[in-house]
C-alpha cells in the first residue's frame, strides 16, 4: 500500500464524526434490508438469489448474442445504439451530438457508469454544462467530489456540510434543515430539466428482448431527465443486459431489497425508444451508449468473469467491517467497497493498487447478502495469489518463512514445544488481560507491524492441553 | 469500429462465434398467487399507506369525483386524458384543464398546477404500485411535475403484484415507450439518511379504488 493511501486511511479513522456517520448510515442501511428479506416477509428470497445468478451467468456467457439482440429491438422501436470502448469514445459521441444538435445543458440522472469514465469533466471541456440532479449527486457535484457509497452517494456529509455548500455554491443563505435543503435543490433543478436539451442517464438493466433501458430510482430525477429533455442518451456497461423483460420481476424484487430495504423503489422506469406516434411527451431522441471500458478483459476469465453479475446495490458495502471502517474515498476508484476490491483490480489492471485485494478480512458477509450471489471471498483470494505472482522477486523470506511453517505444522512434537515457549515468552498475563503491546523479543521485524494493529488473548490451556486432558477424563 | 471491436473481444473471451444462438436460458421465474379482489383492494391501500400515500374507496364514480373535488378544492389541476376520468367527471370539475395532446401546452400546465389527475392502466397490490403506460391518454408529465399526484383507478385494474404483471404484459415495449412503476411519494434519504417526501416528483400521491 502506497504511503498516500495509510496517511488517508488514518485520517479518516481519526476522524470521529466522519466514523460515526458512516457506521450509523451504513447501519441503518443493514437493518432496513434485514427487514424486508427475512424469511417469514420474503420466504423464496434465497430462490431469488440463485434465479438472478443462474439468469446473469447465462446472459454474460452469451453476451454477444443478447447484445446484438438489444440492439435490434432498440433500432426497432426507433432509438439508436453505440457501441464505446473507452470513455473518451462516450464523450466524443455527447460532444458531436451536442454541437449537431445546437445543445448547451445537459441533465444527468445518477449513474455510476458515467461516475466511472468522469463524463461530467470531460463534457466541460467541450463547453457543456453538465448537471447532476440527484440530490446526493448534486451536492458533490457541487462540492467536487466523488460518490462515497454507490447508491447513497453523500453518505458522509451532514447537514452541516450540505448546508456549508449551498451557500458557498449557490449563494444561498445557510439551511441545515434536510427539508428546506432539498427544497432548494428542487427548485434550482426544476429550472435546469426544463432548459435542458440533453438527458443522460445510467441503466440499472437492459433488457434484451425489449430494447429498453430500465432505471430504479426515490427522487422522480430520472424520469425528468428522460422526459423532459428532447434527447435521452443512456450510458451503460455491456453486462447490464437481462434477456427478457420478465427476468426483471426478480431483479426488481432484490435490487430495491438489498440497497435500501424497499420492496419496489419509488419509481421504476422501462424505456424503449423515443416517443411513439400519439404519445404525447417524452423525448424525440434515444441513444444507449454500450460502454467496454474492460469489461470485455474480465469476460475473458472463467471464475472471474461472475464479477459482471453486479446490479450495484451496494450491500456488500454495508456489511463490509473494512468499508464501515475506511469508508469510500479511500479506495482507488468510484466502486468501493467489497465489489471495488474485486473490480477495481481488474477493470484497471493488478498493477495499479496491488494492495487492494489484500484489504478485507475475507469474512465472507458481502457474499451471504450479495443479491446475484458473486463468490467475492474467493475472487479475492484468487487476485491475492495473482498478485503474488507478479511479485515474485522480494518475497525469499516471506516464502521461506511459511516454509518453515508448514514445516512445523507437519511435527506435532516440536510445534507443540514452541507453542509452550511462545506462552512462556509472552509471560501468563496479568489476571487474564489481554496483551495489547508484546514482549520485546517478538515485537520486530515484520511481527512488529502485525502486533501494532492485534490484541493476543490471555495465553490460557491450548486445545491440546484440554483433549489430552478430556480422553484422560473419560478413560479414567 | 468500436462495435466489431468489442463483439468481437466478447466472443473471443468467451469461445463464441459470430450468429452462434445462446445456450437454452433458463426459464423466467413468474410466480402469480390467487388473491380474490377485495384482498387486493385491502392490501394495496395497506402498502401505499405504509408509504404516506393516501387512499380512499369510492362507492361509485360519482363518489371518486366527490373525493377528487374535496382534494383540489378548485385549485389548479392537470388531468390526463384517459376516458375514466371523464366517466367519472373528473374532468369537468372546476379549476381542471384537460384535453391537451400538445407537449409544450402540456409542460406548461403540469408546471403551474397544483395537482396532476391520472387513472392508471394497473396497479399492483402488494407493493401498492401505479403502473403507468404512456399513450395518447396519458402523457408522462403529469404524474411527474405537479407536487400532488391524484390517481383515479377502477377495481379491476389492481393485479396481485409484478410477476402478474409481467404475466399479463410480458413485452411492454409492444405497447409503449415508457412503462413507469410509481410506488409512493417521490423521496430522498440523501442528506444523513433523513426522509424528505417530494424531491423532483409528487410529495404527496391519493389513489382513489372506484
Amino acid at each position: 500500500m502506497t504511503a498516500l493511501y495509510q496517511v488517508n486511511i488514518q485520517k479518516t479513522l481519526g476522524d470521529p464524526q466522519l466514523q460515526s456517520a458512516v457506521y450509523a448510515a451504513t447501519g441503518r442501511l443493514i437493518d432496513h434490508r434485514s427487514k424486508v428479506v427475512a424469511p417469514e416477509i420474503l420466504p423464496d428470497y434465497q430462490e431469488l438469489r440463485t434465479q438472478a445468478n443462474l439468469i446473469k451467468k447465462h446472459t454474460v456467457e452469451n453476451l454477444d448474442y443478447y447484445l446484438e439482440q438489444f440492439e435490434a429491438q432498440v433500432k426497432a422501436h426507433g432509438g439508436q445504439v453505440v457501441y464505446a470502448r473507452e470513455g473518451a469514445e462516450v464523450v466524443d459521441f455527447l460532444a458531436r451530438l451536442a454541437k449537431e444538435k445546437g445543445a448547451r445543458l445537459i441533465v444527468k440522472s445518477k449513474s455510476m457508469t458515467t461516475e466511472e469514465i468522469e463524463l461530467n469533466e470531460r463534457l466541460e471541456h467541450h463547453r457543456l454544462e453538465t448537471v447532476e440532479t440527484d440530490l446526493g449527486e448534486y451536492i458533490l457535484q457541487l462540492a467536487h467530489q466523488r460518490p462515497y457509497h454507490i447508491v447513497a452517494p453523500a453518505l458522509h456529509m451532514t447537514r452541516y456540510d450540505v448546508a456549508d455548500v449551498f451557500s458557498r455554491r449557490l449563494g444561498v443563505e445557510s439551511e441545515v434543515v434536510p427539508e428546506k435543503q432539498t427544497r432548494i435543490a428542487r427548485n434550482v433543478l426544476r429550472q435546469k430539466f426544463l432548459a435542458a436539451d440533453i438527458g443522460v442517464s445510467g441503466a440499472n438493466f437492459l433488457v434484451a428482448d425489449s430494447g429498453a433501458v430500465v432505471l430504479v430510482e426515490n427522487e422522480g430525477n430520472a424520469r425528468l431527465a428522460t422526459t423532459a429533455p428532447g434527447i435521452h442518451v443512456a450510458v451503460a456497461g455491456i453486462e447490464k443486459i437481462v434477456p427478457r423483460a420478465q427476468d426483471l420481476v426478480v431483479f426488481l424484487k432484490l435490487l430495491g431489497r438489498s440497497a435500501t430495504g424497499q420492496p419496489l423503489t419509488v419509481y421504476t422506469s422501462f424505456l424503449s425508444g423515443p416517443r411513439r406516434t400519439g404519445e404525447i411527451d417524452g423525448p424525440d431522441e434515444f441513444y444507449v451508449v454500450l460502454l467496454d471500458n474492460g469489461r470485455t478483459k474480465v469476460l475473458a476469465d472463467r471464475e472471474k468473469r461472475q464479477s459482471l453479475y453486479c446490479i450495484r446495490c451496494g450491500s456488500c458495502l454495508n456489511h463490509c467491517p473494512v468499508y464501515r471502517k475506511i469508508g469510500g474515498h479511500n479506495y482507488p476508484w468510484v466502486y468501493s467497497g467489497p465489489i471495488g476490491a474485486i473490480i477495481s483490480p481488474q477493470f484497471l489492471g493488478l498493477t495499479h493498487d496491488p494492495w487492494l485485494p489484500f484489504a478485507s478480512s475475507l469474512c465472507g458477509a458481502c457474499a451471504e447478502v450479495c443479491p446475484v450471489k458473486i463468490e467475492i471471498p474467493k475472487l479475492l483470494l484468487e487476485l491475492r495469489s495473482e498478485v503474488n505472482k507478479n511479485q515474485r522477486r522480494g518475497r525469499r523470506l516471506e516464502r521461506l518463512a511459511f516454509r518453515i511453517w508448514a514445516w512445523v505444522m507437519r511435527h506435532p512434537r516440536i510445534y507443540e514445544m514452541l507453542v509452550l515457549a511462545a506462552a512462556s515468552v509472552i509471560g501468563n498475563g496479568e489476571s487474564g488481560q489481554w496483551l495489547s503491546r508484546p514482549p520485546a523479543l517478538l515485537n520486530r521485524g515484520p511481527l512488529r507491524a502485525w502486533f501494532s494493529q492485534r490484541d493476543l488473548p490471555p495465553p490460557g490451556r491450548s486445545f491440546r492441553q484440554m483433549w489430552r486432558a478430556r480422553t484422560r477424563a473419560t478413560r479414567g | 469500429m468500436s462495435r466489431e471491436h468489442i463483439l468481437h473481444k466478447t466472443r473471443t473471451a468467451l469461445g463464441r462465434s459470430v450468429g452462434q444462438p445462446p445456450a437454452p436460458a433458463p426459464p423466467a421465474r413468474l410466480r402469480v398467487p390467487e388473491v380474490d379482489p377485495e384482498a387486493r383492494i385491502d392490501a394495496f391501500f395497506r402498502a401505499l399507506e405504509a408509504l404516506a400515500g393516501k387512499t380512499h374507496r369510492a362507492a361509485s364514480p360519482a363518489d371518486a369525483c366527490a373525493y377528487v373535488a374535496a382534494v383540489t378544492g378548485g385549485k389548479r389541476a392537470v388531468a390526463s386524458n384517459a376516458p375514466f376520468l371523464r366517466q367519472c367527471g373528473v374532468t369537468s370539475l372546476p379549476g381542471v384543464e384537460t384535453g391537451c395532446t400538445d407537449r409544450d401546452a402540456l409542460r406548461a400546465a403540469c408546471a403551474a398546477a397544483e395537482f396532476g389527475i391520472t387513472s392508471a392502466d394497473y396497479a399492483l397490490a402488494d407493493t401498492g404500485t401505479l403502473v403507468m403506460l404512456s399513450s395518447r391518454e396519458e402523457a408522462r408529465l403529469v404524474s411527474l411535475l405537479p407536487p400532488v399526484h391524484l390517481a383515479v383507478v377502477p377495481r379491476e385494474k389492481i393485479l396481485s403484484g409484478l410477476d402478474e404483471l409481467l404475466t399479463v404484459l410480458p413485452q411492454p415495449a409492444e405497447l409503449t415507450s415508457c412503462m413507469v412503476l410509481i410506488t409512493g411519494p417521490s423521496r430522498t434519504a440523501d442528506i444523513e439518511q433523513i426522509l424528505v417526501r417530494g424531491v423532483h416528483g409528487p410529495g404527496e400521491i391519493h389513489v382513489v379504488v372506484v
